[in-house]
């Protein structure tokens, strides 16, 4: 089951290589890794998700909690949380038809176009990761596709703070 | 305030850590560290001949006194030197605290000389590590460095120093924290109520209980407790090969070592038992074999102050997050102040069982291989003769194979750091530096290196380092002139074929070594000299003795695990299972 973990962390060099090396050392996969400073710059937010089963799970979020630089370590897939993913596409369109049919795709997926030259769109789109697949796949056919996706984000819904 | 360099802030800081001891190995990178080492008189330098060692000495020291080593390396070949020793010492959860020089940190990421991402290379074997980055933290960093290290689950941590911020043409203020708090890190735990009256309610009701207590309870000093708790209940014990000496081993009540080479006894109680106590023991594949097979009817009760330690091989049914100490000591305040108690009569029937399985395959009630002839020596009667002549109270450290099981099965560990082994990582080369920890700790003890003829070149350089300090270590060389353990298995596997097992008569001759290194050489082989030769051996008591005895080279260890079965399984010689 793909599952969410929150990590609140010291902001220290190394940290979060200490993370990527627990993954891999232990042989846990990790599907998507975010990692960025909070509003208190000590502070490191780390969200990754992985597929594996409870056990695993379980033993994941204690390996990750024993780490001397984490503070805290939540799975916010164990209750009701709300997650997003950012996506840029560059697309080549050169077709007017083409260049049509991209818009109106990107409105219904409520995904902006950011630069526009006359052979090619850059899209971005924020949703959770199965929004952003399924506009994938309506641009499947074309060929000059780049894709660049930060990877998901949670936070948990409620009273319910991640902080130290 | 004090104003110092860097270097002088190291060994200050050392010092209010309480280190009066550190082995190491100087080189470019580490020597302002060094030069501020020769400038003081209060924290000792012990020049080792090898890296690897001085980590291993200073897991020696730590481990038989419960404080944490300390070893001081140079950066690039000295940092990963070191690393044998901190995998050795992480695999066993020893308190160490590794300091490595490091390139200047305008040279950080150019490839310099001698350069090595010791954080980087560290990282998979350490409990945490630190590079430092300016002088000003040198001192809040080795402070922490040593609380990390030996609050909760106990570890080495590397603290790797940039040259420049050791430079002693800059000064900065010296200040020793009083006090570490890290808000990311709170190691002690008491354990959670509900569970621990949950675990004694079980305890009181099983009719087939084993205590399984393992290395964990002697790193947190908790034997007297797990005594006590074991009398209270009159459960048979059994412990792990890092758990000897955690439980008395010549106690009745003692079932011996359970796992690969554990006694017939302990693996089988362990498989019928229906109540299976685990105190800081980790269920390691060397005690569980197949874990689809282990155990099928226990109920798991598990202390570990360790929570990724609990249910990581098998599901424990009452986990207990906290220190052995606490929570037993919580325990047995309710066994004595409640109304309930044992299964007297259930617990009758299951002494009954264990010793007549004693009586049939016990390695302690008959002696299970041939007697020595001649020049013949078996082994496990080097081992008796050893425990008999130190009388029990020796320190005995060992390297790994064959010689390592010998000790751990026939020398009885009454107490607890007397048995100083690598038993996670399995590290030959760690008996002969980690005596010369334990005499550091020591001088007046007797220390015993249990070795082969294999292990023992793996750090024998060291001898030199038992000259100039001055540590009559006594080495018992079981030479079967050959890595006997790689031998068995392919005794057993490989019909026979002994794939680079054999050194083709290349063995130095260790008694003209050890002379020659200025110490005391003698050869065994014949079995009428032995015990007065071991006698002769420790009544020397300020020199190194190297005992060199040639013992049976056909001899295996048996109990031995069959691989994939159960933890009963047992191969009981090389033609009778269990
Ligand atoms: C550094 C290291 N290399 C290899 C091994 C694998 N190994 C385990 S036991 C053994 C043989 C040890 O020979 P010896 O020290 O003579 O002991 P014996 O088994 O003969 O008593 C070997 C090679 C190891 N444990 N450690
Ligand atoms: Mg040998």
């Amino acid at each position: 089951m793909k599952r969410i973990i929150s990590v609140l962390m010291e902001n220290e060099s190394g940290a979060l290589s200490r993370v990527v090396g627990l993954f891999s050392q232990r042989g846990y996969n990790i599907d998507s890794l975010t990692v960025a400073p909070t509003e208190d710059e000590t502070l490191s937010r780390l969200t990754l998700t992985t597929d594996s089963d409870d056990r695993k799970i379980e033993q994941i979020i204690k390996q990750l909690h024993k780490l001397i630089d984490t503070i805290k370590v939540v799975d916010l897939t164990g209750g009701s949380h709300l997650e997003r993913e950012l996506m840029l596409i560059k697309i080549r369109a050169v077709d007017s038809e083409i260049r049509t049919e991209l818009q109106r795709g990107a409105e219904i997926f409520g995904g902006n176009i950011i630069d526009v030259t006359p052979t090619s769109f850059v899209m971005e789109m924020v949703g959770n990761s199965d929004k952003l697949d399924a506009f994938l796949e309506t641009v499947a056919d074309i060929e000059d596709v780049e894709v660049v996706r930060s990877g998901v984000l949670g936070i948990s819904r409620g009273e319910k703070f991640l902080r130290v | 305030m004090e104003l110092l360099s860097g270097g002088d802030i190291v060994v200050r800081a050392l010092k209010d850590a309480g280190i009066r001891y550190l082995w190491g190995y100087p080189g470019g990178a580490a020597l302002h560290i060094y030069d501020a080492i020769f400038r003081q008189e209060e924290v000792h330098h012990l020049l080792v001949r090898h890296e690897q060692a001085a980590v291993h000495a200073a897991d020696g020291y730590s481990r038989a006194t419960g404080e944490v080593g300390t070893a001081l390396v140079t950066s690039g070949p000295g940092a990963t030197n070191a690393i044998t020793g901190i995998a050795t010492a992480y695999m066993d959860s020893i308190p160490i605290v590794v300091i490595s020089g490091q390139v200047p940190s305008s040279k950080i990421g150019q490839d310099a000389f001698q350069e090595t991402d010791m954080v980087g290379v560290s990282r998979p074997i350490v409990k945490h590590s630190f590079l430092v980055t300016r002088s000003e933290d040198i001192a809040e960093t080795i402070a922490r460095a040593y609380y990390i290290a030996k609050t909760g689950r106990p570890g080495p941590v590397v603290v790797d120093i940039p040259k420049d911020i050791t430079d002693p043409s800059y000064k900065v203020p010296y200040i020793w924290p009083k006090k570490i708090a890290l808000r990311s890190y709170q190691p002690s735990q008491r354990g959670h109520k509900g569970q621990i009256k949950r675990g004694v309610k079980t305890l009181l009701q099983a009719v087939k209980p084993v205590i399984y207590a393992g290395g964990g309870v002697i790193i947190d000093n908790a034997s007297d407790l797990l005594v006590d708790l074991a009398r209270q209940l009159n459960f048979p014990v059994t412990n792990t090969l890092m758990g000897l000496g955690a439980f008395p081993g010549s106690d009745p009540q003692f079932l011996g070592m359970l796992g690969m080479h554990g006694t017939y006894e302990a693996n089988m109680a362990m498989h019928e038992a229906d109540v299976i106590f685990a105190v800081g023991a980790r269920f390691d594949d060397r005690v569980t074999n197949d874990l689809d097979k282990f155990c099928p009817s226990a109920k798991i009760i598990q202390i570990d102050v360790d929570p990724t330690s609990i249910s990581k091989n098998i599901k424990s049914d009452i986990p207990i997050v906290g220190t052995c100490s606490s929570v037993m000591a919580e325990m047995i305040s309710i066994i004595k102040n409640g109304k309930s108690c044992v299964n007297e009569e259930a617990l009758k029937d299951w002494w009954l069982k264990i010793n007549t399985w004693r009586h049939n395959h016990g390695i302690y009630t008959k002696p299970r291989y041939e007697p020595s002839r001649g020049n013949l020596i078996k082994p496990q009667d080097v081992i008796k003769v050893l425990y008999d002549v130190t009388e029990g109270e020796a320190y005995v450290t060992s390297d790994v194979g064959q010689h390592q099981m010998f000790a751990a099965q026939y020398y009885l560990f009454d107490k607890p750091r007397q048995w100083i082994n690598s038993g996670g990582l399995g590290t030959m080369g760690f008996g002969l530096p980690a005596a010369m920890g334990v005499q550091l700790a020591f001088p007046e003890a007797s220390v015993a290196c249990v070795t082969g003829e294999g292990s023992i070149q793996m750090c024998i350089q060291e001898l030199s380092t038992c000259t100039q300090h001055q540590l009559p270590i006594k080495i018992i060389n079981l030479n079967n002139a050959a890595l006997g353990m790689v031998r068995q298995w392919q005794d057993m596997q490989y019909s026979g074929r002994y794939a680079q097992s054999l050194y083709e008569n290349s063995l130095p001759d260790f008694v003209a070594l050890t002379e020659s290194y200025g110490h005391i050489g003698m050869r065994v082989d014949h079995i009428d000299h032995l015990e007065e030769k071991m006698r002769e051996c420790f009544a020397l008591k300020d020199r190194v003795v190297f005992l060199d005895i040639r013992v049976d080279p056909e001899e295996h260890v048996y109990p031995m695990q069959i691989a994939g079965g159960s933890v009963r399984d047992l191969w009981l010689s090389k033609t009778e299972r269990s």
